[in-house]
């Protein structure tokens, strides 16, 4: 019994993860068609951004001694900032061209924060210490659970929350709606494009330095690689979700979360470095079974 | 007496200009160049198969692959199994069937081989994905790649799990680069004058029309992976002959989002914007390793910082998608007809591409 609600936990956790990924991948990708290769060093550049302006090995200068109450929303914004710029500078041109086009100029683009942050820290991963009581395990229901996936998991959840009150309550959260349904139509009937772009990059920002406080808190590193494994399973939530399908994209992360943890609980001890082997080949079968994703929205099939 | 001019006769002018362009690099390289800098050479020969492959399948169907470079790995190892000598192999790779660690296969014999296996490979799984369209079949040549890297990075017993394997006979040099891309480009240009290229072309720019027309999209999807996963097991094979070893770490994102980019840098639809998209990053690449070692200007010698070449190579990138989001070549063909005296002409150059009716 304990075992199973470790395993639960475990699998929330983690699945919670990658559904705050895939919320920050699918949003963008709702309004303007674009798979934001750069997510995963957005997350990195919000973990190194708690360093700065140190660049010791074990030193926290500036960002990570702050108290909490200040750290979080100072990560927020620089998230925020950071995406909302990349926007303004590169994706904006890149409106009207194809998606392929699109995605390589991301992948560019997260290239260049990441040899930026190679060049600024060097590849080797740093200490960060947060808030180490986090770690500690409580006692829930004779399992041991660390706190911080209980928070993790709290977390998600709010998050998720206050973003389906967002979408679901206010007009930018409509307009939103709108034009991840049918960018054209909405903007035709008078949902401002450039708005509702910008309001995309800052939430999935916002996502990202979620995402880099859970994974430097749960790891006490910060290390140039962290966001890159989140953002391709996030990316393969996304699909696997549904294309344009925010609770689809939520739904598949947890989802893949929760495979992976049960293939790694349920595998033979031989099989279970092929762990991820079994995770793609899952993604696969179901992309098998239900191409167009398993919550497609209406509007994603093709009319001929 | 035909109305019009055969396929062939209007399109064979683009694989020769490319052949002989690369011929004469290799020829400069070979003459002038330091060993270093042959060694670049090689490895842009190598990166022009994997991206031709690329645009074989990638081009001429319109879905992007993440998983080619997964053949790449295939070829590669294969390769390593068959070309490592026997006594390396008992110590190093225990878990090999008898008659494949007893045996050890020249460059020449073992090169094909590695291309047929990876090829066969993407027969068997290609049955399975090509049946997916669009999107979901790009996330699952994904899933291909994460399948394929994992596996070969943790079965220990014969792949040598995440470490190098060591010893495969390093037998490259700038002529049998060389002639691995033109059999790339050969290939490639056969493939899309073929009436498969020429139908899945039609499935790429009118999928509904197409299959209204008889074309079966699934099928023809298949033979051009095959191909592109024929060429890029080539690849993989020289690969492993090059660097003479092999680990899996090299065949996995980083490669598979590089060799993509020179293909759209390139000009994504055009095997022209193939084979330039891979010279050009190749050059810039080039020269920035050469501008981080640091050049003397009248006895000063000026380096740039370590990292600013990826970084440049990464702003350069996303310049020339912005400004040319078709890629260098605009999706065209290099082609010979009428230049230098008409530059420009009258009618759109016909292309391997373009569907000649």
């Amino acid at each position: 019994m304990t075992e199973i609600l470790q395993i639960v936990f475990d699998a929330l956790s983690l699945g919670s993860l990658y559904a705050l990924g895939a919320l920050g991948i699918a949003l963008i990708f709702g309004v303007m068609r674009l798979v934001n290769f750069a997510h995963g060093d957005f997350i990195a550049f919000c973990v190194f951004a708690m360093l700065w302006p140190s660049v010791d090995a074990a030193a926290i200068v500036f960002a990570g001694q702050l108290p909490f109450y200040l750290l979080i929303p100072l990560l927020l914004l620089i998230g925020a900032v950071l995406s909302v710029l990349s926007e303004i500078v590169v994706f904006r041109r890149f409106r009207n061209t194809n998606p392929a086009t699109m995605m390589i100029a991301s992948f560019a683009l997260g290239f260049v924060i990441r040899h930026l942050l190679l060049m600024l820290y060097s590849s080797r991963p740093k200490s960060i210490t947060l808030w180490p009581s986090l770690g500690l395990p409580v006692e829930f229901l004779g399992a041991h659970i660390p706190m911080l996936q209980i928070l993790t998991i709290i977390i998600t959840l709010v998050v998720l929350v206050v973003l389906v009150l967002f979408l679901k309550r206010t007009r930018y959260g409509l307009e939103m709606r709108a034009a991840a349904e049918n960018f054209t139509m909405a903007r035709m009937l008078g949902v401002r494009a450039n708005g509702v772009i910008l309001l995309a990059f800052a939430i999935s920002g916002m996502l990202a330095a979620a995402i880099g406080l859970i994974l430097a808190t749960n790891s006490g590193t910060a290390d140039i690689g962290m966001g890159a494994n989140v953002m391709l399973i996030a990316f393969i939530a996304t699909v696997i979700g549904g294309l344009g399908s925010i609770p689809g994209a939520v739904a598949a992360g947890f989802l893949i979360g929760g495979a992976s943890v049960v293939f790694q609980a349920t595998l033979p001890h031989d099989a279970r470095v092929f762990r991820d082997a079994f995770v793609y080949g899952a993604v696969i079968v179901v992309l098998l079974v239900r191409p167009q994703g398993l919550f497609a929205p209406k509007s994603s099939k093709q009319r001929v | 007496m035909s109305t019009r001019p055969s396929v062939i006769r209007q399109t064979i002018v683009t694989p020769i200009i490319l052949i002989v362009a690369l011929l004469i690099m290799a020829a400069l390289t070979y003459q002038f160049g330091s060993r270093a800098f042959n060694r670049t050479a090689v490895e842009m020969f190598i990166n022009i198969m994997v991206v031709v492959g690329l645009y074989v399948f990638v081009g001429n169907s319109g879905l992007l692959s993440f998983g080619h470079i997964s053949f790449m790995c295939l070829g590669a190892y294969m390769t390593a199994w068959l070309a490592i000598p026997p006594v390396m192999k008992s110590i190093t790779l225990k878990g090999l069937p008898a008659w494949l660690l007893h045996t050890q296969l020249p460059m020449w014999v073992a090169t094909p081989i590695s291309g047929v296996f990876a090829a066969l490979f993407a027969l068997i799984i290609g049955r399975v994905i090509m049946r997916l369209s669009g999107i979901a079949a790009s996330i699952a040549t994904f899933g291909l790649l994460g399948v394929v890297n994992n596996v070969y990075s943790n079965w220990d017993s014969v792949t040598g799990g995440q470490g190098s394997i060591v010893g495969i006979p390093p037998t490259m040099n700038v002529w049998i680069g060389w002639l691995g891309a033109a059999v790339a480009i050969v290939i490639a240009y056969l493939y899309s004058i073929s009436r498969s290229g020429l139908a899945l072309r039609a499935t790429r720019d009118e999928a509904v029309a197409a299959s209204a027309s008889g074309i079966d999209i699934v099928r023809e999807r298949l033979i051009a992976f095959v191909v592109s996963a024929f060429i890029i097991g080539l690849a993989g094979a020289l690969y492993a002959h090059f660097l003479s070893i092999v680990n899996p770490g090299a065949f996995y994102l980083r490669t598979t989002f590089v060799t993509l980019s020179m293909l759209v840098v390139g000009g994504m639809y055009s095997l022209s914007g193939a084979v330039s998209g891979v010279v050009v990053m190749s050059v810039l690449i080039e020269l920035f390793r050469n501008l981080e070692k640091g050049i003397s200007l009248g006895g000063h010698t000026v380096a740039l910082p370590n990292g600013v070449q990826e970084i440049a190579i990464g702003i350069i990138t996303i310049v020339i998608l912005m400004y040319l989001p078709m890629g260098l070549t605009r999706n065209q063909e290099f082609s010979w007809r009428g230049w230098p005296l008409q530059r420009r002409l009258a009618r759109p150059v016909q292309t391997a591409l373009k569907e000649l009716n």
